[in-house]
């Protein structure tokens, strides 16, 4: 594994993570990265063929709530800690339609 | 009479209740030493003093009208800046909540306000509960009151410190990777990581959401079973929360363990450790035999630690947890993102794209970012099976080590870290050595299991020394008992840094 | 425009997200209202403030299993949910929580009927839970409004395979989709509340000279109107067939991949959305703050009691014991209380064509002012059966039937109350009869000579005759005993 990350992959790591880095950045987290991620290839050596992934601590399954309206926020309450608001609306740059 | 901060939360509570001192002259008492140590310690963001001493006269006013008050009636406490609470702010000791103001508490918090606990303020900690020395904090590192040139440990130094050095009687933090074990250690207080879904998770500001727990840093073994009591239980606010019932952890807490099987994880002992931790550790070990127990050699085979002959440590379950904790930390910050609350760039923005970039860059720190940025690049399209799902076999390679070794056993008795505090500033300028500290925490939060942090004695340079208990799910009122054995059969509880023992008395 | 040695064959697939109707959103207890103030029925878990946790809705999961046991779908007995993770500003966490790799359901179908009387049969992929996200509002020039009233709220996301080869059965697919939901009561389906939203994946095969070619396959996102869907799939599959032309080699699955595109409803065409281009990466991983869910044959069970009987057959039974037409039974079935409407009445000794007749006649003229189902005009089944015995008695006649049923829906008094009072119980009474009849004879003159005269006009003026009569009796008359005295006196 060579002792930096491709300056194109961190770029494109940058934006998947909606981080902007300066060139600088870039060049020395392509440097940090790759050790952590030289570390993290250790776990090669184990053999975890036939291991169950565990994504949970505990195993617990169906916990359910009924379908029973709770309390919610006002407007005021949703937005107070909003950077920039438009009346009772979140404020952001123009997007295109919804994302579903 | 003892001075007040010198008693101990179970000591305070009871005084209270008998009416022989008041919550507003322990919040005085409080607020006191606070005043003349913080400059020093710098263990809070945010001091509440206005608001805890409302809370005071109010428990004082119910105490008087002849209320019975609830087990924390009283006392004042702190709450590291990772819970939500509806009063000051909760900054995680980032720049990107630096204003935030919940709108809710944290079950736990609310659990302890129902207590009758006063909350002093919000504790430092490293951003967003990423890293182990506290200087990772967005705004100011916190000092280890044994000695300020050092650290607390992390990511709760700030709750730690302020238990060390007497500015609260007791305090919350959280723990992910050892976040609550490993400063206990460093500022020789008692601290427990409860297992995984003990206590309710719903307003803990999350980091690594199938790692993180809330648990309690105090003055000895009889505080901490005093507040887990109290955090404890069920939360329908969190599917991951067991609706198990508490067990009362202060009936027996004094009644030895007959019989009690200390394991001994061979593999925990390597040339990484501290060689004076490793004699106290064994100390321990021989405390427990003269008191009846048996010591047992277990092998945790995946928990291994190595040490190459260039002094490199390796451990499978360090990389296992920090791919796991970090993907999923890269999700959980997601949200930050300038829109809905927190830091906005004041930046002239093209799209909504800048305004995530240039946000997020302004707000997380380097650590922040580079954790964020190793999570996006493990959970990203062809890295998953290589990395995180990877890891996630190793998880359970790692659990059915500790599953095997508990049949033999009743707890296992360890290191918290392999050193004591270390300088400010020693071990930042490489991430993987910051990462390193946390080798002999890590596995109990993989696996989800309880673990105990307590003081086994200081250095001969005058810092604490921590020893760590680990058992099995949901064996707090083992972990406790075994605790307070020791503690009872050596004397060792509730240290005091100089700094401490100085007359705080005006 | 295609020639003689070319074939083309869309494939065409369509993901349908349908907003269920639970009270409460997907992982919290805020409403799942549309239409209330912005920003009104949303809390710290939806908006997705820091360190709150979801935990899952009961109604919604079994909701969602009983349309995928609607849907023939083999129901998880383990299933889990999974973050997928994208940035936008109507998704607060900037992850939605979803489902991956283990759905609720897989591998069901549904019969789609076509006009040609055939069956097409549509196979469902699978059938899975997640969060919507809230709004953007795009009412201002220079920025966005975020309104999370939307966001969490359940969506279903129905996936079926690329097995539909028409715009027909693309529509028919949709609309099927549409009724049985609804027929469910798992979504209200209310197109104009964004209930239900359509994503079709559309490519074709061309065989030409014995070769074939597989064009892109083009993803349309969001289209909420079975209007825009019909225009879409049709405009796509031209398009498609335009590009490759232009480009046969290089228009193809192969070398160009899946492409995802927009609809500009006024333009009618699809188009490249810049801002959504980027591939997403959407790193998939197992949701840690929910707990897989467990379906045991017990639960299964339970839901699928709930499923009852589904509108095709239904359909088919009200063709085979109602002895109903296909265009009878349809109208019929598109809604399960309309149904059930018919039922009970049969049930309490109604005659089933007679009910059907009023239900389609008066019901459905009522329903269609109203834009509501018959079901809902308001009518009980009781009153329903009354009526239809009366009339089946004798006591008052059709046209009589009719005004009742109307008057019936207005005011809910039983049917014999509303005869009696309105004067439509049928007359036999032969004074009263013959008494009409002469009155009608003695004013018409030419009528009555048109009559005894016999030849062509006789027929016409015979009509005439008993029509006035029945004028007369105010629609009263037993028509059959008017007519045999009207003969009577004619001859």
């Amino acid at each position: 594994m060579p002792k930096t990350i491709d300056l194109d992959l961190v770029r494109h790591i940058g934006k998947l993570s909606r981080i902007e880095l300066t060139d600088q950045q870039v060049k020395t987290f392509s440097r940090q990265l790759a050790a952590i991620i030289e570390y993290f290839d250790k776990l090669n050596e184990l053999d975890t063929a036939n291991v169950h992934p565990m994504a949970h601590a505990v195993e617990i399954h169906n916990v359910l709530a009924d379908d029973a309206p709770g309390v919610s926020l006002t407007p005021e309450e949703a937005l107070a800690n909003a950077p920039q608001r438009d009346g009772d609306f979140f404020k952001v740059p123009k997007v295109i339609g919804d994302s579903q | 009479m003892t001075d007040i901060i010198d008693l101990s939360a179970t000591q305070l509570a009871a005084a209270i209740a008998k009416g022989d001192c008041t919550s507003v002259q322990a919040v005085e008492a409080y607020l006191g030493a606070i005043a003349r140590r913080e400059p020093a310690v710098a263990a809070y963001n945010e001091v509440l003093s206005d608001r805890a001493m409302e809370q005071a006269k109010a428990v004082d006013a119910r105490r008087s009208r002849g209320e019975r008050l609830g087990a924390l009636g009283g006392v004042p406490l702190a709450i590291k800046d990772v819970l939500c609470t509806t009063y000051g702010r909760t900054t995680c000791s980032s720049k990107i909540l630096a204003n935030f103001q919940a709108p809710y508490t944290a079950t736990a918090v609310a659990k302890l306000e129902q207590a009758d606990a006063v909350i002093l303020g919000k504790t430092n900690m490293d951003e967003f509960a990423m890293g182990s020395s506290t200087e990772n904090s967005g705004f100011r590192p916190t000092a280890n009151p044994w000695d300020t040139a050092r650290v607390p440990g992390g990511s709760s130094g700030g709750s730690a410190a302020a238990v060390a050095a007497r500015m609260a009687a007791a305090a919350l933090g959280s723990d992910t990777g050892g976040s609550i074990r490993q400063p206990a250690a460093f500022c020789g207080v008692v601290g427990m990581k409860p297992t995984y879904g003990r206590v309710s998770r719903f307003g803990l500001v999350a980091y690594g959401s199938s790692l993180d727990q809330i648990g309690p840093i105090t003055q000895d073994v009889a505080d901490c079973a005093l507040l887990l009591r109290v955090i404890a239980g069920g939360d329908g606010n969190d599917s991951t929360c067991v609706d198990r019932p508490v067990g009362d952890y202060l009936a027996k807490l004094d009644e030895p363990i007959k019989g009690l099987r200390v394991g001994w994880p061979a593999e925990f002992f390597s040339k990484a450790l501290d060689g004076e931790i490793a004699a106290a550790i064994s100390k321990a070990a021989e405390v427990y035999k003269s008191h009846g127990a048996k010591i047992v050699e277990v092998s945790l085979p995946h928990s291994r630690i190595d040490v190459d002959s260039a002094g490199q440590v390796s451990s499978y379950a360090v990389a296992c947890y920090y791919i796991v904790a970090m993907a999923e930390a890269s999700s959980n910050l997601a949200r930050y993102d300038g829109v809905h609350y927190g830091h906005r760039t004041a930046e002239p923005v093209a799209d909504i794209i800048e305004l995530y970039s240039k946000t997020r860059a302004e707000g997380f720190g380097e650590e922040v970012k580079r954790r964020v940025m190793l999570g996006t690049y493990t959970l990203s399209a062809g890295y998953y099976d290589a990395y995180y799902n990877k890891a996630l076999k190793v998880r359970r390679l790692i659990k059915n080590d500790f599953d095997r070794a508990f049949t033999d056993c009743d707890v296992l008795l360890c290191p918290v870290a392999p050193t004591t505090a270390f300088r400010l500033g020693e071990k930042t300028a490489d991430p993987l050595t910051m990462y390193l500290e946390d080798i002999y925490t890590i596995s109990a939060n993989l696996a989800g299991l309880p673990g105990l942090s307590l003081p086994a004695g200081l250095s001969a340079a005058g810092l604490p020394i921590g020893m760590q208990l680990i058992g099995p799910v949901f064996s707090e009122e083992t972990l406790l008992r075994a605790g307070r054995m020791y503690e009872k059969a050596t004397g060792i509880t509730r240290l005091t840094p100089p700094m401490a023992a100085s007359a705080g008395r005006e | 425009m295609i020639d003689t040695d070319t074939t083309v064959l869309p494939l065409i697939g369509l993901e349908i997200h349908v907003e269920l109707a639970t009270e409460t959103k997907m992982f919290c207890r805020c409403r799942n209202r549309f239409g209330d103030p912005p920003n009104t029925n949303v809390c710290p878990v939806c908006i997705g403030m820091p360190g709150v946790l979801p935990v899952m809705n009961r109604k919604a999961v079994e909701l969602a299993m009983r349309v995928g046991l609607a849907l023939n779908c083999t129901v998880s007995s383990f299933t889990k949910w999974d973050r997928k993770s994208y940035y936008y500003p109507d998704l607060p966490k900037n992850y939605q929580i979803s489902q991956y790799d283990l759905p609720l359901s897989v591998n069901g179908y549904m019969e789609v009927p076509l006009s040609d009387g055939t069956d097409k049969k549509v196979r469902i992929r699978r059938a899975h839970l997640e969060e919507d996200a809230g709004k953007n509002i795009h009412d201002h020039p220079a920025h966005t409004g975020v309104d999370l009233n939307r966001a969490g709220v359940p969506l279903l996301e129905i996936v079926s395979e690329p097995d539909m080869n028409t715009v027909e059965e693309v529509m028919a697919y949709a609309r099927g989709m549409h009724r049985l939901v609804r027929w469910l009561g798992a979504s209200h389906a209310n197109m104009q509340m964004g209930h239900m939203r359509f994503e079709p994946n559309i490519n074709l095969h061309i065989t030409r000279s014995g070769r074939t070619y597989k064009t892109p396959i083009v993803e349309v996102k969001n289209l909420n109107s079975f209007r825009s869907l019909e225009r879409t799939v049709a405009y796509e599959i031209q398009r498609q067939y335009a590009a490759w032309g232009e480009d046969p080699d290089g228009y193809s699955l192969d070398k160009l991949g899946k492409q995802n595109l927009g609809f500009d409803d006024e333009r009618g065409v699809t188009v490249f959305q810049r801002e959504k281009e980027e591939a997403h990466d959407y790193r998939y991983f197992p949701e840690p703050d929910l707990v897989p869910v467990m379906v045991d044959e017990a639960w299964r069970q339970s839901v699928a009691a709930g499923v009852g009987e589904l509108p095709l057959a239904r359909r088919a039974r009200y063709m085979a014991d109602y002895r109903l037409t296909l265009k009878e039974a349809d109208a019929l079935t598109q809604d399960a209380p309309t149904g059930e409407l018919l039922d009970d009445a049969v049930r309490l000794g109604a005659d089933a064509k007679r009910c059907v007749n009023l239900l389609l006649s008066r019901g459905a003229a009522i329903a269609n002012e109203r834009s509501c189902t018959i079901a809902e005009i308001g009518i009980s089944s009781a009153q329903l059966a009354d009526l239809v015995k009366l009339l089946a008695e004798g006591k008052i006649n059709a046209t009589a039937a009719a005004r009742i049923f109307d008057l019936m829906v207005a005011s809910g008094e039983p049917p014999s109350r509303i005869a009696q009072r309105e004067g439509l119980l049928v007359v036999t009474d032969a004074a009263a009869l013959g008494a009409w009849v002469d009155e009608a004879i003695a004013a018409n003159p030419q009528a009555v000579a048109d009559v005894r005269e016999g030849g062509k006009k006789q027929k016409k003026a015979f009509g005439f005759l008993m029509g006035q009569v029945m004028q007369r009796s105010g629609g009263a008359a037993d028509p059959a005993e008017v007519q045999r005295l009207l003969r009577e006196r004619l001859s």
